[in-house]
C-alpha cells in the first residue's frame, strides 16, 4: 500500500526559535494520525505547515494527487494548493468562528465549497446542504440561521459539514473539541469517529486531549519542544509509554 | 478659464490617470490601482469619475453628465459645470451629441456609439469586499479566479428572498476572467454594458481605477435553476408612454398617488419632442425644449 501522505524531514523555524524541527512520518489511507504534546511543543505549527497555512523552512510533503502521482505540495504552486485545500483536503479549526463565515446562513457555508468548485444549480447545492446538515445532526429547519445564532456544539458540527462536503481524502484537525463541555465533546467524537470510518477519510488530529486520540487516532505521535519524541499506535504509546515526556503526559491525565 | 490648466489637473497627473486608464483597457474587469488626487468636492460626489473625465477630455470634446440618468440633478449640473469653467468644453444634455458622458448609477437608454466614452463614478469597486473584509485577500481571489464567494452571496439573496434580491451593483463576468463591480447601476443595465463604447469606471477614494472595451463580454453572475432577469418597474413612462425604459416612481400626495417616469430625463424630452404622450403627461411642442 502506497502512502497518502509523505512527510520528510519538515522543520519551521521563528527566528533562532524552533517551531517544529525534523519531522517524518507516512500517512495511509483511512488511517487517523494523533499528534500531542503540551501548548508550544511545536504541534499546531507542524499542521500548518501540512496543511499549507504555513510554508516549512526545510522539508517535503509528499500527498498522492487524484491521478496517483505523488506531489510536493510546499513546492506547487499557489492555485494548485489553494485548490488542493478546497476539494482533496479538509481543516477543521478549534474556533468554529476561524473556519466559518458568521454572516452567512448554515446552508450558504455548506454551499461554500461546492460553489468553489464550479456548483452553479441553487436547488442542488441547497439538496447538499441540507442532507449535509442532517449528517452532523442540525435540523433542516435551521439551514437559514447564521451561524452565530448556533450553540458551540453546533457551531463545530457545522464547521465539519462545511469541510466534508465536496469529499475531501484528507482532513486536518486543530483541537477539534477544544472549548465544548463534555458531553457535547463525546457526541462530536461519536460523530467524527462514524465519519471517518463511513467515508474512509485520513485525519491528523492535533491535540492535547489524550482521551480523543484514545478515541479516534490509530497512531500517535508525542511532541516536545518541536522534536517528535514519541510514535507509535495509539494504545501502545499510552498503555506503555516509553520515553519520559510521554510518561508524565500520560500520568498528569486526571482520574475520574 | 486660464487660471486653470485644461481641464483642472496638470498634466503630469493626467499622464498617470491615462497609462491607469490604459492598463485597465488592456485588461478588462482588472482593478488598477492609482494616485487619485484631492479634487474640489467631497469623496462620494463623484471624484475618481471626475478624474477620468479629465484625463480623458479634449478641447474637441462635447460633454454629457448624469446623475441617476437625469442632467438636471444637484451632481450633474455642478460637475457640467466644472468642466466648462476649467476645460472650457462644450458640453449637451442630449446623449447623442456628447463624445463623453460622465454618469452616476445609469447608462443611458440610447445604444452609445464607438466613438462615444461612459465614465462611470465608482463608489466601492471590490465586489467582493463586504464578503471578505482584506484587500490583501481579494486581490489574491482575483488572481486566481476564485470567485465561489460572489455565488455564496446571491446563494443567501435566493436562501432569504426566494429570488436574487440584489438589483443594482449586480456583479458581472468581462471576458470570461474577472469579476466586476458595475458600479450601483441597476441590473436593467447589465445587459446595455455590451456596447459599442468605452466604459471608463474611477473610484477616487477607493483610488481604483478599471475599464470594459467596447464589444466585450459582460456576463451577469447567476445560477442555472435562478437565472439572471433584468427586471424593472412594471410599468410604461406616465411622461412619454415607453414601456422600454427604465422607471423612476415619485410619490405625488398623502393618498397614494404616484407617478412612473423614466430615468434618463434626455431620453423622455426626446419621445415627448417627438410626439409620444404617457397617462399622465402633456404634448410637447416642438419648440419647447
Amino acid at each position: 500500500m502506497t502512502p497518502l501522505l509523505k512527510v520528510e524531514n519538515v522543520s519551521k523555524f521563528y527566528g533562532n526559535r524552533i517551531g517544529c524541527e525534523g519531522v517524518d512520518f507516512d500517512l495511509y489511507p483511512g488511517e487517523v494520525m494523533g499528534i500531542v504534546g503540551e501548548s508550544g511543543s511545536g504541534k499546531s505549527t507542524l499542521l500548518n505547515c501540512l496543511a499549507g497555512h504555513l510554508t516549512p523552512d526545510t522539508g517535503e510533503v509528499r500527498f498522492e494527487m487524484r491521478d496517483g502521482m505523488m506531489r510536493d505540495t510546499v513546492s506547487m504552486s499557489e492555485p494548485e494548493r489553494r485548490m488542493l485545500s478546497r476539494t482533496d483536503w479538509a481543516f477543521v479549526h478549534q474556533h468554529a468562528r476561524d473556519g466559518l463565515r458568521m454572516n452567512v446562513s448554515a446552508g450558504g457555508n455548506v454551499g461554500e465549497r461546492l460553489m468553489a468548485v464550479g456548483a452553479r444549480h441553487y436547488g442542488d447545492i441547497r439538496e447538499e446542504a441540507v442532507d449535509w446538515l442532517g449528517r452532523v445532526e442540525i435540523s433542516e429547519s435551521r439551514v437559514d440561521d447564521r451561524p452565530s445564532q448556533f450553540s458551540g456544539g453546533m457551531q463545530q458540527r457545522l464547521q465539519i459539514a462545511r469541510n466534508l462536503v465536496t469529499g475531501p481524502r484528507l482532513v486536518f484537525m486543530d483541537e477539534p473539541t477544544g472549548g465544548l463541555d463534555v458531553s457535547v465533546q463525546a457526541r462530536l467524537l461519536d460523530l467524527l469517529r462514524g465519519l471517518v470510518r463511513k467515508m474512509g477519510l485520513s485525519a491528523i488530529i492535533v491535540t492535547h486531549d489524550l482521551a480523543v486520540v484514545r478515541l479516534l487516532a490509530d497512531r500517535l505521535m508525542v511532541m516536545k519542544d518541536g522534536q517528535v519524541v514519541e510514535t507509535g499506535l495509539t494504545d501502545q504509546v499510552l498503555d506503555d509509554p516509553q520515553h519520559a515526556y510521554t510518561q508524565l503526559l500520560v500520568s498528569s491525565v486526571l482520574q475520574v | 478659464m486660464s487660471n486653470y490648466n485644461f481641464a483642472y489637473l496638470d498634466e503630469q497627473t493626467k499622464r498617470m490617470i491615462r497609462r491607469a486608464i490604459l492598463k485597465g483597457l488592456a485588461i478588462p474587469g482588472y482593478q488598477v490601482p492609482f494616485a487619485s488626487r484631492e479634487m474640489p468636492m467631497p469623496y462620494g460626489w463623484g471624484t475618481g469619475g471626475v478624474q477620468v473625465t479629465a484625463a480623458t477630455l479634449t478641447p474637441e470634446d462635447t460633454l454629457k453628465v448624469i446623475d441617476q440618468g437625469a442632467d438636471d440633478t444637484t451632481n450633474a449640473v455642478s460637475i457640467r459645470k466644472f468642466f466648462e469653467k476649467t476645460a472650457g468644453v462644450a458640453t449637451s444634455e442630449e446623449t447623442a451629441q456628447a463624445s463623453v458622458i460622465q454618469t452616476r448609477h445609469r447608462i443611458p437608454e440610447e445604444d452609445l456609439r464607438e466613438d462615444q466614452i461612459l465614465v462611470y463614478q465608482v463608489p466601492i469597486p471590490e465586489p467582493l469586499r463586504f464578503l471578505e473584509p482584506s484587500e490583501v485577500e481579494t486581490r489574491k481571489m482575483h488572481s486566481l479566479e476564485e470567485y465561489g464567494l460572489m455565488h455564496v452571496k446571491l446563494y443567501e439573496d435566493i436562501a432569504k428572498h426566494g429570488a436574487i434580491a440584489t438589483s443594482y451593483a449586480y456583479p458581472v463576468k468581462v471576458e470570461g476572467r474577472y469579476v466586476m463591480d458595475p458600479s450601483p447601476i441597476p441590473k436593467f443595465d447589465n445587459p446595455k454594458m455590451e456596447m459599442a463604447g468605452i466604459q471608463l469606471f474611477g473610484a477616487g477614494r477607493e483610488q481604483r481605477i478599471y475599464a470594459v472595451p467596447p464589444y466585450c463580454k459582460v456576463v451577469s453572475l447567476d445560477f442555472d435553476d435562478y437565472p439572471f432577469e433584468a427586471s424593472k418597474a412594471d410599468h410604461a413612462c406616465d411622461m412619454c408612454g415607453a414601456t422600454d425604459s427604465y422607471l423612476d416612481e415619485v410619490i405625488m400626495d398623502d393618498a397614494g398617488g404616484r407617478l412612473f417616469v423614466c430615468s434618463d430625463t434626455d431620453y423622455c424630452a426626446g419621445r415627448r419632442r417627438a410626439g409620444h404622450v404617457g397617462a399622465q403627461g402633456v404634448a410637447l411642442a416642438e419648440d419647447a425644449a
